[in-house]
């Protein structure tokens, strides 16, 4: 050691320079982690949340029931003409399950606990009696023969089941005793009440108010998709196509620089604007009908059109000029050019940048909620065509109308459908990679 | 320079292709001024001249690659068989299937080998049925002998070859499309010396068919492989004669100074 000189230090011993550049290095270190461990925290707590309140929506419990359809009462002429059989109501259709469940209880045996008939019904959905009328109107030859019928249980009962209503609650309850609960329990018991998987969460419409456990995702899931399939039919060829265009034939001037600064902005418009710009064009001025998938794919579409512009320009510019030269240099025109060595080199970049920005627009809600999107829609939108302009809800606004409903049953339900959205989102990602991995090539 | 080959071979005195007064600029940047050059039939003519000194530039005028590039004007005259290739009826695509180049970077498409090659012939029609251009595919790669290295492995991608092996592919690509001039712009600076002088012999064998134009750093490649030279500085045409005589005996001062290594 002669650190008077200044020059001649030993190696083994860092000298003063060193040791604050390497103190430097580990701070920095140190800053990154604890903001990488931030998000991961972030992270956790939101889906742990969403999980946790979300994935009961995906279990249900039921009842199965035996219900001898009995001609005389659905069927007096014996037709079995839908049209005539209709005139029973969801009643004659109550009555019925009400009947099942009497003979059900006093069969296993389970005391009903001198609740009144009307109060036994309480236990199941509201839904139940509308549910068997459908089927049996569907399929007219059910009548005469002994259907077992899985009935849903009420969302309070569901609700009792997965904890969420006690017995302390249901006497504050309107809408369920403590008795009717108890009653509960006594059949789940005697193995009377099973919880399994919640397929209707996935398929059915939404339900109103007082019927939660009857609440799904159907139609939302059948708008959403209606409306990707517009996005990514529009905006990806006129993305790629304006993208083209700008990178690689248009002059350099003062107008594509305009143009170019207008996609960089457009790409950064609140969402909301693009909504009322929907609702003004597509609505109020060429009349398309409200709350269809078309208006919604369509404002999806100039959303998402900025992101897929910019991540083609982007993913063209990083194509070597040597490509270009070399397809020009043998004479290739522009287009074959582009067309057979630019645009397969730019696909992984494009596909990436389309199915990013398809994952925001299926997450949008803002100006669907503009569009009138949010509406309540019982009817499966039709197949398309005619079903992008038939009523439809979305995915992420029938998250939104769930959590503004006043039953709890809700609450679980909203979770679970971010739950699906996320899934879907997730699925898109991991596409986005595989196509990325397959379509990449060295050069 | 004692290894030249231009008393080998008779030069003809045919002009190919010829510029008249040609001039360049980028934006304001005024590359090229006023060069007369006479490029020979079946003749190999070597550019030289330090670097940034419009080599490249005067190059890409001959198959319009200037096009590209948004601020680059050319003026002046540039004949080939006597037709001006700046009129505007003249589609670049079409001259530059006439006047190939292989580039200073080798840039083979990231495609197999054969598909390389056969990019240009298809493109332009050259053969109607899959064995004819197997053929042209095989006596391409021939000419750029590379045919028994890859042979093999047609379908394996071009980028994974050597750099060697890509610039022989780009070159075998080049001459696929039967250019009547091929031009070429440092295309041994990435490679060493066996690769180039494999480049150096090809370009002698390809003088059979072609005018071959070759801008180099190398004053020995040039000598070794050219008949005729051009000595370019700061955007200039120096000096232009045959390659023995400028290396010989040089009129310009500034020839003489570059090709003894003062300037450059
Ligand atoms: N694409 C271009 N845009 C603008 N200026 C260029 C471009 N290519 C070349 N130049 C300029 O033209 C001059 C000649 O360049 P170049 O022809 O590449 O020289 P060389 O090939 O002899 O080294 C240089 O001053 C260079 O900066
Ligand atoms: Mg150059």
């Amino acid at each position: 050691m002669s650190d008077a000189t200044g020059h001649k230090t030993s190696l083994l011993e860092p000298d003063a320079r060193t040791k604050a550049r390497n103190a430097a290095e580990r701070r920095f270190r140190l800053m990154g982690l604890s903001a990488v461990g931030l998000g991961v925290l972030a992270l956790v707590v939101l889906l742990s949340s969403v999980l946790g309140n979300g994935l009961s929506a995906f279990q249900q419990t039921s009842i199965s029931l035996t219900i001898p359809l009995d001609e005389k009462k659905l069927d007096k002429s014996g037709k079995r003409d839908p049209a005539v059989m209709a005139k029973v109501t969801t009643v004659g259709y109550g009555k019925l399950i009400q009947e099942a469940l009497k003979d059900m209880l006093a069969e296993a045996g389970v005391d009903d606990g001198g609740l009144k008939p009307k109060e036994l019904m309480g236990l199941l959905s509201k839904e139940a009696a509308a549910d068997l009328r459908d089927r049996v109107l569907a399929d007219p030859s059910l009548v005469g023969t002994t259907l077992s019928f899985n009935a849903m249980a009420n969302g309070r009962v569901d609700g009792f089941f997965k904890g969420r209503v006690t017995l302390k609650s249901a006497e504050r309850d309107a809408n369920i005793t403590p008795e009717q609960l108890q009653l509960a329990q006594r059949m789940a018991d005697a193995g009377l009440i099973k919880t399994g998987f919640n397929w209707a969460f996935l398929t059915n419409p939404d339900a109103s108010e007082l019927r939660p456990e009857s609440a799904g995702l159907g139609v939302a899931i059948l708008g959403s998709a209606y409306m990707m399939l517009i996005v990514l039919v529009l905006s990806l060829p006129i993305g790629v196509a304006a993208s083209i265009y700008l990178e690689e034939l248009a002059p350099k001037n003062r107008w594509t620089d305009l143009i170019e600064i207008n996609i960089a902005n457009l790409a950064a418009v609140p969402s909301i604007v693009f909504g009322i710009l929907a609702l003004a064009l597509f609505i109020n001025f060429l009349g398309l009908p409200q709350s269809a998938p078309i208006v919604g794919g369509l404002v999806l579409t100039l959303m998402t059109l900025p992101t897929i512009i910019i991540a083609t320009r982007a993913s063209l510019k990083s194509v070597p000029q040597g490509v270009r030269d070399a397809a020009l240099g043998v004479g290739a025109s522009k287009m074959q050019a582009i067309f057979h060595h630019v645009l397969p080199l730019a696909m992984p970049g494009i596909l990436t940048g389309t199915i990013l920005g398809l994952a925001r627009a299926l997450g949008e809600s803002a100006p669907l909620l503009l569009i009138g999107m949010v509406a309540f829609v019982k009817d499966y939108p039709a197949s398309p065509p005619q079903g992008f302009f038939d009523p439809a809800s979305a995915l992420p606004v029938q998250v939104y109308s769930w959590t503004q409903r006043a039953d709890p049953a809700f609450a679980e339900r909203a979770s679970g459908a971010i739950i699906v959205l996320m899934l879907f989102l997730l699925t898109m990602n991991a596409v986005a990679i595989i196509l990325r991995r397959r379509f990449e090539r060295r050069w | 320079m004692n290894d030249m080959r231009l008393t080998e071979r008779a030069v003809t005195e045919k002009a190919k292709m010829s510029a008249r007064g040609v001039q360049v600029h980028y934006g304001t940047n005024h590359a090229l001024k006023d060069v007369d050059v006479d490029i020979l039939d079946k003749t190999v003519t070597a550019f030289i001249g330090p670097s940034g000194c419009g080599k490249s530039t005067f190059l890409r005028c001959l198959n319009r690659m200037n096009d590209t590039v948004a601020s680059a004007r050319v003026t002046g005259k540039i004949e080939m068989d006597g037709q001006d290739i700046y009129d505007p009826r003249v589609d670049p695509v079409q001259l530059r299937a006439k006047v190939g180049m292989v580039f200073q970077k080798p840039n083979p498409f990231p495609k197999s080998i054969y598909d390389n090659v056969a990019y240009g012939p298809k493109i332009h029609g050259l053969t109607r049925t899959k064995a004819e251009l197997d053929e042209v595919v095989e006596s391409s790669l021939r000419k750029a002998a590379l045919w028994n290295e890859v042979k093999d492995r047609l379908a394996a991608p071009g980028t994974g070859l050597s750099g060697g092996q890509q610039q022989r592919l780009c070159i075998a690509r080049a001459v696929a499309t039967s250019p009547e001039v091929l031009l070429m712009d440092e295309p041994c600076s990435a490679l060493d010396p066996i690769a180039t002088a494999q480049v150096e012999e090809l370009i002698d064998e390809l003088r059979a068919q072609f005018s071959v134009v070759i801008v180099t750093h190398s004053m020995q490649q040039a000598a070794r492989v050219s008949q005729r030279t051009a000595f370019f500085h700061l955007g200039s045409l120096v000096e232009y004669g045959e390659t023995g005589t400028i290396f010989t005996s040089p009129r310009d001062p500034r020839t003489e100074s570059y090709i003894t290594g003062r300037i450059g």
